[in-house]
């Protein structure tokens, strides 16, 4: 995995409550085998007027000029601003994976739905809380000035804004060394073989309907 | 030392081990795939050689994209076909035991895996979908995983996870006549809202959860997630153990007696401590219908569409007003007077047997009303559609002018071609009310199944309380 240590770039403003892992990546685009390949497709029945299908051409598309993403001012954003319970739904991982196709790094939002917050540092995408009126005061800023970038600061746990204004966060020791160090999470897990096999004969004494083949 | 909740002691039963800094290594003892999100994950098991850690925890069916009519022909759709295709590739070459299109056991993962009876009380059990929560009614820790923790769980049989906070749900009391599962469950979700119970595993319990049969109580772990919680779970009981006797992947004989004794301790203890507790009388619950583009957007049938003018918080009132142009609503409209154009009676909130019996029992002796373009019933599994049929429903729907179709998720999330076209409407016995959610432009209301046979067989949103005892 990509790790992540720190970040600076243009925030994009997506300010809509609830925004739902549908609406990140509609469903007709999950009949992909790959991980790759979705970020033309991010947030599609907003972000176009025509009708999204799999396998078209991206340039041949209406892009929606009212959407945030499509707007010049956004272009080339790194970190996206959202409200509350950003990501929630479906468990698709798709979300994600457009996301980071698309080239945003970081989330900002008071809140995060559980799953595609687990799911983000998967694949390195730091999802950062920050309380309602800090996001509002970060929605305000970046609406008024064009070009508006943001540092996202891992290491420190730190958002800092272009006047050195500085946002603290928190974050899971665990989640944050794996992102930091870009660790493989499975390769982590096999380090402790011995006490999941240690723990699965145990379990087979105790409870034998679990391991009914 | 303070009682435990039904949740810690699951928790601490399959702690394989602390990983330090907040994190555990979680054992998982079912792991439930379907052709979407498993595909990636079985390649990244391959490109790093590795193997599953124990095929036998694992029971895979194609349900998200498969088609609902006739199958003969196989699966027109190109992308779709491949999907399921790697599915049954993936499960061939690693041994894992696959319900396929032709099985008659094929259905919709949250329905098989109950009625297989390989979901059992204090199992830990995952699927890449968020809707796993349905299976925490058995007393079972139950939550949906993105496709890396797939991979995750299929190479090591664990998953990283941080505890989650303890919540209470409780409903006192009985629900009236007409009031089901659904309805209490939606009253929830509008009680609390879809960020509610985020970050928390929610026990439901209280009089209302107990007098549910297993099909109702799915209903409701189902949900969970609408609620914003990963995990929605319920004590063990009498109800539980008699659903899974002899179901084919249930325990037998002396293996039945000892799991049986040790299901009994599935339930919070008496003096066990909730972060957060709700309570709700189900006597004050009516039959629910959400008017929105998020299930916490929900009324009784007997209200009105809200006013974005009357809503003092700014960020909620824009969602209000864009939901309401989305879903081509006025504000002040009686919910009754809400028509649909088409009906999907399914998916894994309700297309088990229960739900087809209620929803048949609007219907019998009417037809669909005139403004009804489509109605529809998938049943949830193969089973679920031979019951059925043995008992006559499948004769009252297609007498009534439904479809009649094969088990699958079908239009909860259109991802197959059962789909609304752009501005239709639809009744909808499904858990999402999204935008584009039933297919792009669509406009989903979530309903009970009664709620939605009385919609189809009336034209709008009815009481069905009113149409038990009214025939035409």
């Amino acid at each position: 995995m990509e790790p992540f240590t720190t970040f600076t770039g243009i925030v994009a403003p997506l300010d809509r409550a609830n925004v739902d892992t549908d609406a990140i990546i509609p469903k007709q685009f999950l009949k992909s085998i790959q991980r790759t390949g979705f970020g033309p497709n991010l947030f599609d029945s907003w972000r176009y007027l025509d009708a999204g299908e799999p396998g078209q051409d991206p340039s041949a598309r209406q892009p929606n000029p009212d959407f945030v993403l499509n707007q010049p001012r956004y272009a080339g954003a790194g970190v996206l601003l959202a409200r509350e319970n950003f990501a929630c739904g479906s468990s698709r991982e798709h979300a994600v994976w457009a996301l980071t196709d698309f080239g945003i790094r970081a989330v900002i939002a008071p809140s995060f739905a559980d799953i595609f917050y687990n799911n983000s540092f998967k694949n390195g995408l730091l999802p950062v809380r920050l309380d309602a009126d800090t996001v509002e005061r970060l929605f305000r800023a970046t609406e008024a000035s064009e070009g508006y970038r943001v540092t996202v600061d891992l290491e420190r746990q730190r958002v800092v804004e272009p006047d050195g204004t500085e946002h603290p966060f928190e974050i899971d020791p665990f989640r944050r060394r794996c992102l930091l160090e870009g660790l493989d999470d499975i390769g982590l897990t096999l380090q402790h073989a011995d006490d999941i096999r240690a723990y699965e004969a145990r379990r087979r004494e105790e409870a034998p309907w679990l391991f009914a083949e | 030392m303070a009682g435990r909740t039904l949740y810690d002691k699951i928790w601490d039963q399959h702690r394989v081990r602390e990983q330090g800094e907040g994190a555990a290594l979680l054992y998982i003892d079912r792991h439930m795939v379907h052709e979407v999100t498993s595909p990636q994950a079985f390649e990244g098991l391959r490109l790093a050689g590795r193997r599953p850690w124990r095929t036998g925890s694992v029971l895979a069916t194609a349900d998200h994209n498969v088609p609902t009519t006739d199958r003969a022909g196989g699966i027109s759709d190109a992308l779709a076909r491949t999907q399921v295709e790697a599915l049954d590739r993936n499960c061939g070459e690693y041994g894992i035991r696959l319900f396929g299109m032709s099985d008659l056991r094929q259905g919709i993962v949250h329905v098989i895996g109950p009625e297989q009876g390989a979901t059992l009380p204090g199992m830990t059990i995952v699927c890449g979908d968020s809707h796993t929560a349905t299976h925490g009614a058995f007393g079972s820790l139950a939550f949906g995983i993105g496709t890396s923790e797939v991979e995750h769980v299929l190479a090591t049989q664990c998953v990283v996870q941080y505890k989650a906070k303890n919540m209470l749900v409780q409903v006192d009391g009985r629900p009236g006549p007409g009031v089901t599962a659904k309805d209490i469950m939606l009253a929830i979700i509008g009680h609390i809202g879809t960020a509610g119970g985020t970050g928390h595993t929610i026990e439901f319990a209280g009089e209302a959860i107990r007098s549910l049969s297993m099909e109702g109580r799915m209903t409701i772990c189902n949900m969970a997630i609408e609620a914003g919680a990963r995990a929605g779970l319920m004590a063990v009981d009498d109800t539980t153990i008699d659903y899974l006797r002899d179901r084919p992947f249930a325990p037998r004989d002396e293996t039945w007696e000892q799991a049986v004794a040790a299901w009994h301790d599935l339930h919070s203890d008496a003096d066990a401590e909730f972060d957060r507790v709700v309570r709700l009388d189900a006597a004050e619950i009516e039959p629910q219908v959400t008017w929105g583009t998020s299930p916490e957007m929900v009324g009784p049938i007997g209200g009105h569409v809200p006013d974005p003018g009357a809503e003092p918080d700014p960020v909620k009132a824009d969602s209000i007003r864009r939901a309401l142009a989305y879903q081509g609503l006025e504000p002040g409209t009686p919910i009754r007077e809400i028509r649909p154009d088409k009906i999907f009676i399914g998916s894994c909130t309700n297309a088990r047997i229960e739900d087809l019996r209620a929803a048949a029992a609007v219907v019998r002796g009417r037809t669909l009303a005139a403004g009804i373009r489509l109605a529809m019933v998938v049943p949830g599994s193969g089973l679920v559609k031979q019951q059925a049929e043995a008992e006559g429903l499948d004769e009252v729907f297609k007498a009534a002018g439904f479809e009649w179709r094969e088990p699958g998720c079908s239009m909860c999330l259109a991802m197959n071609s059962d789909r609304l076209e752009p501005g239709e409407r639809c009744a909808s016995t499904s858990n999402r009310n999204f935008e584009g959610r039933q297919g792009q432009g669509g406009r989903t209301h979530l309903v009970s199944p009664a709620m939605a046979a009385g919609a189809a067989v009336t034209g709008h949103f009815v009481d069905v309380r009113e149409l038990s005892d009214r025939r035409h």
